[in-house]
Order: C-alpha cells, then sequence, then structure tokens
C-alpha cells in the first residue's frame, strides 16, 4: 500500500509523542479503539481551566500508520484551541489532510473519538472537584 | 560487507528463480519451442524429451516414479484437481472429507464448495502449537470418508504435520490421503512412499523455479487413485489435465527439484543456523517476543513471532527496506488477522503484532544481523509510541481490560 507523504512524514517524526498526568485535575485523557482491532489511542490534553483553552496535548497509538498519523495530527490541531473549537474538528478534515484511502478512515474516526473522549474526562473531572469544592464550601460555613 | 537493500526475506510467498534453472529453461522458449503434443517432427520430440526429464527429476525429489507426475499451473490448480478429482470420482464410495482449520485456501475454500454440492466436510482444529490431534484424525473417519487433506508444512507457521502418521493411518482405513506439501517439497525430505501419500500438490515457484507451474502426484499402484478432471480438452497427462504444457516451466521446474534435492541436507542445515540467529537476535534485543507455532516441529527456515504491543502494518512500514509479511489485518484484503494464529487461539491482539519470516538460498548472515538490527530499533521506537506497552508497564492487564469494540 502506499502511503501519502503527510502520513509518511507522521509516522516518522511523530509530534507530541508522551504522556500527561493523568490524575492532574487539569488533564483529560481520552483511550479509544481496541487491541483486537489492532488500534488503540491515547489522546491527552492539559486544559487551561480559566481560559478553556488546550495548552498542551500528548498521545500514543497502538496501530498502522494512517492510525499513528492522525493522532499526531490530531495533538498538533487541538494545541491551542479551546475547548469548544475542538470538538468542531471532524473526522473528514483529517482524511483530507493525510489523504487516507477508504480502507484508512477508520484510524480518522479513531482520532476524532480520541479528542471527544478526553474533553469528556476533563469536564468529569471538572464536575466532581466543583461539587467537591462544593462540598467543602457548605462544609465550612456550618 | 555492506548489505545490498532492499533483503527479500519472504520466501514462503514466493522464491526467485535460481540463475541455474533459468539457464537450463532458456532454450525452451526460442530455439526449443515445440508443442510437447506433437508426435510427428523434431520441434515436438525435443519439447517432449525436455518435459519427461523434468518428469523424472521431479519425482526424484519426492520418490514416486515418472507417470506418478501431473503438471498443472501451480498448486492452487493441483489441490482443486486432487481435492475435487477424488469427490467426484469416488462418489458412490463416499462423500466425507477431512481437513484441518490452518489449511491453504485453495484448499479450504475448495471443501466449502463441495460442502455446497452435497459432501460433508470435518476442519480438524489444531493444537497451541499447530498440530491436529491424530486421535481426534482417527475418530473422525467413517465408512462415508473418502479423503483427507492435510498440509505438510504450513504457509504462515512453517510447522510440519506428522504427515508420515496420517499417512499410516490413512492406509490403515483405506482412505485417500492427500498432502499440500507446497512449502515443504524442496525443502525437507519428503517421500511419498515411505510417508504413505497418496496425491501431493507441489509447486515450482516456492523452489527457485518458475511462477506458473506446479504439479500433482497420483498415486499408481497400493492403490490406484482415479482422478475426475476438472479441465477437459485434448487428454493431456493422461486425460488427469487437458491443455498444452508449459514446456518451459515444466523444463525449470525440474531442474529447481535436481538443484533442490542434491543440496538439501546442507541447506536445511545452513539456513537452520541463519534463523536461529534471527530468532535469537531479536529475543536478545527486545523483550515480549511470542514464537507462533511449535519451534520443534517447523521448517527449518521459518521463523513466525508476535512483537507485543507493536501492530504489525506500522513495523512493517519502519522496516520497509525488509520484504517480511505480517499476520495483521491491515495487512490482508480480508480485514481480519489471521486465521491461522487464530486456529492456534493466538489473541487477536498478538496475532496484529504477528511478522512472518521466510529465510531462503540467497540469504546471507549479514543480512540476517541487518534484519535484526532493524527490528530492533523500529520495535523499541514503536513501542516508545504504543500506549499498550506503556500499560504493560505500569502493571496493567492489557488482555483483563474493558475495551469498546464497537
Amino acid at each position: 500500500m502506499a502511503y501519502s507523504d503527510k502520513v509518511l512524514d507522521h509516522y516518522k517524526n511523530p509530534r507530541n509523542v508522551g504522556s500527561l498526568a493523568k490524575d492532574d485535575p487539569n488533564v483529560g485523557t481520552g483511550l479509544v479503539g481496541a487491541p483486537e482491532c489492532g488500534d488503540v489511542m491515547k489522546l491527552q490534553m492539559k486544559i487551561n481551566p480559566e481560559t478553556e483553552v488546550i495548552e498542551d496535548a500528548k498521545f500514543k497509538t497502538f496501530g498502522c500508520g494512517s492510525a499513528i498519523a492522525s493522532s499526531s495530527l490530531a495533538t498538533e490541531w487541538i494545541k491551542g484551541k479551546t475547548l469548544e473549537e475542538a470538538l468542531t474538528i471532524k473526522n473528514t478534515e483529517i482524511v483530507k489532510e493525510l489523504n487516507l484511502p477508504p480502507v484508512k478512515i477508520h484510524c480518522s474516526v479513531l482520532a476524532e473519538d480520541a479528542i471527544k473522549a478526553a474533553i469528556a474526562d476533563y469536564k468529569g473531572k471538572q464536575s466532581v472537584s466543583t461539587a467537591e469544592g462544593a462540598t467543602v464550601a457548605s462544609a465550612t460555613a456550618d | 560487507m555492506a548489505v545490498k537493500l532492499p533483503v527479500y526475506m519472504d520466501n514462503h510467498a514466493t522464491t526467485p528463480v535460481d540463475p541455474r534453472v533459468l539457464e537450463v529453461m532458456l532454450p525452451y522458449f526460442t530455439n526449443q519451442f515445440g508443442n510437447a503434443a506433437s508426435r510427428n517432427h523434431s520441434f515436438g520430440w525435443q519439447a517432449e524429451q525436455g518435459v519427461d526429464t523434468a518428469r523424472e527429476q521431479v519425482a526424484a525429489l519426492i520418490n514416486a516414479t515418472p507417470k506418478e507426475i501431473i503438471f498443472t499451473s501451480g498448486a492452487t490448480e493441483s489441490d482443486n484437481l486432487a481435492i475435487k478429482g477424488v469427490a467426484e470420482m469416488y462418489r458412490e464410495k463416499g462423500n466425507h472429507i477431512i481437513t484441518a482449520v490452518t489449511e491453504h485456501k485453495a484448499v479450504l475454500d475448495t471443501c466449502k464448495r463441495l460442502e455446497k454440492h452435497g459432501c460433508q466436510v470435518t476442519y480438524l482444529p489444531v493444537s497451541k502449537e499447530g498440530l491436529i490431534d491424530l486421535d481426534e484424525l482417527r475418530a473422525t473417519i467413517t465408512d462415508k470418508t473418502v479423503l483427507i487433506t492435510i498440509m505438510y508444512a504450513n504457509n504462515e507457521i512453517g510447522v510440519l504435520q506428522p504427515i508420515e502418521e496420517i499417512g499410516k493411518i490413512a492406509k490403515e482405513k483405506k482412505v485417500l490421503f492427500h498432502t499440500d506439501a507446497v512449502q515443504a517439497a524442496g525443502k525437507v525430505p519428503f517421500d511419498v512412499q515411505k510417508m504413505n501419500v497418496d496425491l501431493a500438490s507441489i509447486t515450482a515457484h516456492k523452489m527457485y523455479g518458475p511462477k506458473g507451474v506446479g504439479a500433482l502426484y497420483v498415486r499408481r499402484r497400493n492403490p490406484r487413485v482415479q482422478l475426475s478432471a476438472i479441465i477437459d480438452g485434448g487428454g493431456h497427462e493422461r486425460g488427469m489435465r487437458s491443455g498444452t504444457l508449459n514446456v518451459p516451466g515444466i523444463v525449470g521446474f525440474g531442474a529447481a527439484c535436481e538443484v533442490a534435492q542434491k543440496e538439501m541436507p546442507a541447506e536445511m542445515e545452513r539456513l537452520r543456523g541463519l534463523r536461529d540467529r534471527l530468532h535469537q537476535g531479536i529475543t536478545s534485543r527486545l523483550d515480549e517476543i511470542y514464537p507462533n507455532g511449535s519451534m520443534e516441529h517447523r521448517l527449518p527456515h521459518n521463523l513466525n513471532v508476535s512483537f507485543a504491543y507493536v501492530e504489525g502494518e506500522s513495523l512493517l512500514m519502519g522496516i520497509n527496506d525488509i520484504a517480511v509479511s505480517s499476520g495483521s489485518a491491515c495487512t490482508s484484503a480480508s480485514l481480519e488477522p489471521s486465521y491461522v494464529l487464530k486456529a492456534l487461539g493466538v489473541g487477536e491482539d498478538l496475532a496484529h503484532t504477528s511478522i512472518r519470516f521466510g529465510l531462503g538460498r540467497f540469504n546471507t548472515e549479514e543480512e540476517v544481523d541487518y534484519v535484526v538490527d532493524r527490528l530492533a530499533e523500529t520495535v523499541s521506537r514503536l513501542r516508545e509510541l504504543s500506549p499498550l506497552y506503556e500499560m504493560a508497564k505500569e502493571g496493567v492487564d492489557v488482555s483483563a481490560m474493558q475495551w469498546n469494540t464497537d
């Protein structure tokens, strides 16, 4: 199979490889895919809670070259965006940017899912810590 | 010495034509171009002479007689002819065929087609090692069984089935025994007499001969095997396979068999040494390497290992100056990981990380060392990129996790 130059570039020089502290309340982690299907993506983002801007993003991917490229590109695109903006990223834009063939479209879908999962994880953490904060506040008010 | 790139290590897929083989073939394309069935002129006689010599060479490799060799277009046709030919010819006797789940598609899909036409087929399972159970085989035979078809060496994992024992059981139960010996013939000893084989499929291009030519061995005595032809026409090859003979191909096939037979003892040892060097090189440089299938009952030139946590296609992409194959779904047309590995009980997660190495006549020690180096650096790099490797190192049991597989 022939890969596009952009897929090869991301495969050879993946951007933002690594991990962020998953217990940090300002970090959202998305883990999508399954080993049996041959694709697992972990995408993490560190968010400024004041501005909701994604200040850092990291990924690790088990999968084919197109899966690695899709997640690498996703981290590049979400950095500096607000959560709201990041949620508008569509898998079709990834397909277009990387020239993915039809059999590799699922890789781009997985990358979009990973962004959404990471944001959901962050929001879940925030609502828990806000709720905890509220409990603490009410406790001190007693 | 610098290694010439790319390195070819996919000799189960095909092999290059040996220059000694090519040399013998060349006159049959030009001056000696005759039709082997032309009986009235020298062109035909020369062609027939070439075919006769080749028939002797092919027969000698497997300890058959020349009259028992039917030339075909390749092993897929040989498998089809053997299985369909027996099913049709012995229909009155019975309609049951026994095969195994790890067979080549040329056997499995032929059996599936026969099932649509009233045959009953038993697909024997295999152990973790890739071997069938002989007691199970014995228990599966009924008075309706007309054929056992079990391959000698598997094309993915190189595992050698106990065909001598299978031959004994078949003979005792008076059931015909066909073996797809494509990966084994010319590589390891294959003796149709000693092994009680009644039909055997072999092909030239897996043993340094040309593509497009194969043979079916059809036993002539004890018992005399009869076949219904699947290609009708001029009655070539004793009526079992009509069609003008591919004379240059057949001549090359014969020459390839002769070279393979002469060099087999030394070549087996040399390739076993290279294979073990490759395996040890990989395991000394990388952790979590899992061989697939028995290492004991195996072709000396095959290695099939899973590089846990690194998906096969991405690994092939990283070692793109080395030609090997992967059992990963992403590299196959079907988008399913290898059914052979699945049959061994290898989890789909590990099947996606498997690589098949097929060493051959033209591989060198320098090439093996180069492949080990490239694998070690690429697998290490991809594992740094792998969330599964990270989780495993943190002590998470990745296979026990709940994944969303929608």
